[in-house]
Formats: structure tokens, sequence, C-alpha cells
């Protein structure tokens, strides 16, 4: 006999109303100077953000979801986290699911370590009994013993992010629903938890990940899920949807209008407009191709144009600085283009870009905030735990010794 | 996976009282009340003593503008003016505190509540109890001022009777707070501007309970029982009996069904909306 899967989805759909001017929660004012005025107001706006998705999940199976932003990736793990409700269909669980959103939820400043241990485990499904079991592993796998019964407040924010990552890997659930929670944090601690994942889901336990981490996803789960729009795309193995995943972002490339950014300096005659990347994401192994357009705000023209690009990591350092003058590439501006090649060796991960222009001795414009893209491994049968900060490239061979 | 529970997410239809779920969230319950208790009195150099000077500035003040200035007179029944209000006061601070963090409970926890399942009635619930703890606290000290009073005034005391009914009328008074305290909590997740209407509405209950001047200031019959329709009447006036000072029972009823009429709408209004907090809050 076949045994029942333990999440059954059936034409799952969640549909949010559309409110005219945004906010979500409205004043008592409002809403009663609106059913006085209603006649004014027959907007009828609404948007499925999920629509008839059907799956099902065998126990033991470690899916990831995978999909743009606004796919329906986040309403359909807080539907399954019983956060908000579908507007039409069902799932059937059989399990107890614990769900991830987030580490460290309702961890409160004012307590101490310990505290906080037993009051976010409690808040995560743990009893207090569990909690008593686990508390020495928790507090060992989080490696701030020394502080426990000190406030929450006195951390750094890598102590509070481990503490709150050891009493989330400690949860007992049949079913774990996971979200970007992996991308918090230095790369080695990203590492620890992902091995930490794998081992939940070797000991027979069905996780449900998202991430856009795609190194993440094709690690940790065997089947994945493409949601495009709110629906399901494709149900397969991982490396299937990944691919159809990449493919489909292939054919869009990705510009950026810098016209809304803000956080920018410089005397702004020139500015920068839009930076279009050659492509969604780079591979560790291509180049970063991008075109940077400018938007000429005068009539004159401007001599020895200087732009640099820095790339920064998330904890911005910068990691890459390049400038046309470095390569002796003079330029005057009229109203061409520039195209960008920076050969890199970065690792997989978003990084964040740094614009910058002078013309003369003028500062122009200067980009701070906004732009940022993304470097994915496509190789599939790469395997590295690599803990430099950079993309290691490299040849090993087995050579006979020379007798001398 | 026989032993397995099987549930199913779907749209919410019926509107129960999800007791039996209640029940087996009952140690987040516990770790939510300890957090407030804890969390309260953690950075205030009185601490706990806050709980206990509270109620007692409050009968000193109302002591002097109301017994001496304005001449509700030294004794109510047998007892010194100060006693009574203090036995009032100490009861009214189950609903004015219980009410205000209730009533805020779901705004100041919807970074909980958009994250994590759990029946979200344990957060009301919790933020009252928080004021039962209170007024722990606060019976403390309304055993010894009791104790000391009746020395020496040389009245007589009732303890069976103290005894009996202060469980009855904190109980009456929980039942007060949730009601109202769920509407509130609900209805300030969708209209913000609850929260500036709370200290409004404490404040006109509080001149409606007979906490600190004694019921039969008011002669008029009607609007007695007008006056009987705020759910914490019954509490109030029902303590009165400890010290022998007659009680209007007609006034009592009215004020319970008042009280158990809110807990129903309350709590029905709130288990009704509490599947779109999420996405609201």
């Amino acid at each position: 006999m076949m045994t029942k899967p333990i999440l059954e989805i059936k034409h799952l759909g969640k549909e949010y109303k559309l409110r005219g001017n945004s906010e979500p929660y409205k004043s008592l004012r409002d809403s009663l100077v609106n059913s006085l005025s209603n006649f004014k107001r027959k907007k009828n706006d609404s948007f499925w953000a999920l629509k008839d998705v059907n799956f099902d999940i065998q126990e033991g199976d470690s899916i990831g979801i995978i999909g743009k932003n606004g796919a329906g990736k986040s309403t359909l793990l807080k539907i399954l986290s019983k956060i908000t409700y579908p507007t039409v269909g069902e799932i059937i669980a059989r399990g107890r699911v614990a769900s991830l959103l987030e580490v460290g939820t309702g961890f409160h400043p004012e307590l101490s370590g310990r505290e906080n241990v037993y009051l976010n485990g409690s808040i995560l499904g743990l009893t207090k009994k569990e909690i008593d079991r686990q508390f020495d592993a928790i507090v060992d796998f989080s490696g701030v013993e020394r502080f426990l019964d000190t406030s929450l407040k006195h951390y750094s924010s890598g102590m509070q992010l481990r503490l709150a990552f050891s009493v989330a890997a400690h949860l007992e659930p049949e079913i774990l629903v996971i979200d970007e929670v992996l991308a918090v944090g230095d790369t080695a601690f990203q590492q620890k938890c992902i091995k930490k994942m794998t081992e939940v889901s070797r000991s027979g336990r069905t996780i449900i990940f998202v991430s856009h981490n795609l190194n993440a996803v094709r690690s940790l789960c065997e089947r994945s899920i493409l949601l495009e729009k709110g629906q399901v795309k494709c149900v397969s193995d991982t490396n299937t949807v990944i691919d159809l995943y990449v493919k489909s972002g292939l054919d869009t490339p990705q510009a950026i209008e810098l016209d809304g950014i803000t956080d920018r300096s410089g005397k702004g005659e020139l500015r920068f407009e839009r930076i279009r990347f050659s492509r969604p994401y780079f591979d560790v192994n291509e180049e970063i191709e991008f075109d940077l357009d400018l938007k000429n705000q005068t009539d004159s023209e401007f001599q020895e144009v200087d732009i640099a690009v820095a790339i920064m990591s998330a904890e911005d350092q910068t990691l890459i600085h390049v400038c046309n003058k470095f390569i002796g590439k003079e330029f005057d501006h009229r109203d061409q283009s520039y195209r960008f090649s920076i050969f890199h060796s970065l690792k997989p991960g978003t990084y964040k870009m740094v614009l910058f222009f002078r013309t003369g001795a003028d500062i122009q414009d200067w980009v701070n905030e906004g732009v940022q893209f993304r470097v994915e491994r496509s190789e599939q049968n790469y395997k590295s735990n690599s803990q430099g900060i950079l993309e290691p490239k490299f040849k090993v061979e087995q050579i006979n010794r020379t007798s001398a | 996976m026989k032993d397995r529970t099987e549930y199913r997410i779907s749209p919410p239809s019926k509107t129960t009282l999800g007791l039996a779920e209640l029940l087996r969230y009952k140690e987040l319950f516990y770790f939510f009340t300890w957090r407030d208790i804890k969390v309260k009195y953690k950075q205030s150099i009185l601490g706990l003593a806050w709980a206990i000077l509270q109620p007692l500035l409050l009968m000193v003040i109302f002591t002097v503008f109301f017994g001496m200035f304005l001449g509700v007179g030294e004794k109510v029944g047998s007892i010194p003016y100060s006693l009574f209000n203090y036995s009032g006061l100490m009861f009214w601070g189950i609903f004015a505190s219980g009410l205000n963090n209730a009533g805020n409970s779901m705004v100041s926890n919807s970074n909980i509540i958009k994250k994590i399942y759990f029946p979200r009635m344990i957060i009301p619930m919790s933020a009252i109890l928080v004021a039962v703890f209170d007024f722990l606290m606060a019976f403390g000290v309304f055993l010894v001022l009791t104790i000391a009073m009746s020395s020496y005034q040389g009245f007589s005391v009732n303890w069976p009777m103290i005894f009996l009914l202060s469980p009855v009328c904190v109980l009456l008074s929980i039942i007060a707070t949730l009601g109202l305290g769920c509407l509130i909590a609900s209805l300030n997740v969708k209209y913000r501007d609850f929260r500036y209407l709370i200290p409004f509405l404490i404040q006109v209950l509080f001149f409606l309970a007979p906490v600190i001047y004694p019921e039969d200031v008011v002669t008029d019959p009607l609007l007695k029982k007008v006056i009987a329709l705020s759910p914490m009447y019954a509490p109030i006036s029902l303590k009165n009996m400890m010290f022998d000072i007659p009680v209007d029972l007609t006034c009592i009823v009215i004020s319970l069904c008042s009280s158990f009429f809110f807990l129903i709408f309350g709590v029905y209004y709130f288990r009704k909306t509490e599947a779109y907090f999420a996405d609201i809050a």
C-alpha cells in the first residue's frame, strides 16, 4: 500500500485585496468616511499571490521552493505555517509543522540568553521538557556559554544570531519549513547552518526550504518546485528545476533604473540613468558585464569622463574597484553608453555595486545604494566548502616524482 | 505515521472557541506571561514595589481629595474611606492595566504574529494575567492594611467573607477585562485609532464603577441601573459584602449580564478576525 503523502496541497489560492492608498491598516475615520462615500470608491482590485497550487510531499523529502521575487514563495510558506489562511483550497498535513520564517522570533533584549532560549523555543513550539533536555546541546552549538546570564542587549548581533539559530536547529518536528534564514551571517556560519540542515534532512525529517541561494537549495534538496506568478511552473529534481529557472531568467536582462535612487551625491549635471546587466545573475566562471547609460541634464559636452565602479561585500568591504583611467581609457562624453566587463573571483552570493563618476575635477554622481547583482554557480558536480572569501580557481594533478 | 494527527489548513469557515487548542499551548501562555512580568519589573529601580506603591498612592490621593475635601465622609459603612477605596482600586487595577495591556498587545507583538502560528488569544490573555500578578501584590498590602486599621480603629473584620469573595471578584474582573480586551485588541489591529481611545475608555468606566464612591451616592434608581451596565460594576460592588456594606443585587445581575455579553461578543469578534491579523498587523 502506498503511504499517504505527509503534505497534500490542493487547489491552494490566496487573494489579497489591494486598497487604493496602500495602507494595510486603516484608521477608523477613513472607514467611516469611506462608508459614507461608497459610491466614490468602487475599486475592486485584487491580486492572487497564489493560484491553484497543487503538489504532494512525501515523508522524508526535502523540497526546495524557488522563484523570482513576488512569485508567491513567502505566501506559500505563510500558509503552510498557518500564519495566514488560504482564500481557496486546502492543505492536509500529517505531522507537526514547525516553521522558521526568521531566526530569533520573540527574542527580548531585556532577558538573558538562557531566558531567551526558553522563550524562543517555546514560541517555536518546543515544550519546556524538550528545551530542558536539549538545553546543553543548544548552548554548545551556539558557543555563547559564557554569556548565558547576560542580557541579550549586550550580545553582538553575531552572537544573537548564533543563539537564535541554535534553538531553531534543535526543533524536532516532522515537517520543517525554512525561509531565507540561512542568508544571514557570515559565510562560515552559513555553512555551519547548511551542514546542520543537511543532518536534519538525513535524519528523515521532511524539509521545505525557500531560498534565492541556488547552491544552498542544490545541496539541501533533492526535489524542487518552481513558482512563477503564483503558480507551479515545474516540480522535478532540483537540477532540472534550477536549470529551467536559470533559463527562464536568461531572456530578461536586468536593468535597474537609477532615477529613483535618492542616496547619491555629486553635482548632477550628468547622472547615471540606468545600469543594464547582461544577465540576471552571473556564473562564477563568467565575467560581469553591464552597460551604464548616462543622462545629460545640460546641453554641454563633457570632457575627461572618469567612471569608477566598486563591488562591495555584504560587510561593505570593497572587493573590486575598476575605473576607465586605470587602463588608460580616456573618454569625452556626448551621448554614449559605457560597457564594462569585469573578470572576477567572486563566490556565489549577492554583491552591492557603488557607481561613481567625475568629469574633470567635478564629482558628478555617486550612487551608494540600490544596485546589486548575484553570482551563482551552475556547475553541478562542484563540491566545495571553501572557506576563503574568494572563489578558488585551481587545478590539482597527480604527478610522478622525478628522481633527482 | 498512523498515530499522527491529520489536520487541514483551509479558508476559515466557522468560528469556534478553540479551547482545546489553547490548552495545548498552555506552556507558551505561561512563557508569555512570565516574559511580560519579568520585563516589566526588570528595568525599574523600585521593581516589584511599583505594584504595591501604585494603588497605595492612589488611595492617599482619593482619601485626601474625596474623603476630606469633597466630603464623601470618613467612613463607608463601618470601615474607613481609605480602606474602602483601596479595596476597590486593587480590583480596578486588574481591569485598568489589564485592558490597557491587552488592547495594545496584538500590535506590540505583531513581529511574532507575523512569523509564528499559535492561538492568538494567548496574547491578550497573558497581558491580563500580568495585571492579575500585580493584584496579588496589592492584595497582600490590603491584608496588612485591614489588620492594621481594624485593630487601630476597632471595627470587626469578616475574614471568611474576605477570602471567599476575593477570588470571585478577581474572576469577575478577569471576565470583564477579557471580553473588552479581546474586542479592543482586534479592533486595534485594524484601526490604529483605538490606541488613543483606550485610556479615555478606562477613565470613563472608572467613574461608572463605584470604586471611589459608595454606590448609594447615586439615588436615582434608573441612573443606577444604567451605571450598572459597566462590566466592572459587579466585582467592585460585590466586594463591599466583605465589609457588610449593603449591595444592590439587581444591579450586580445587570452588570454580570453586560460582562458576559462583552465576553462572548469580544471573544467571538477576536476569533472571527484573528485569521487576518498577520496580513494587516
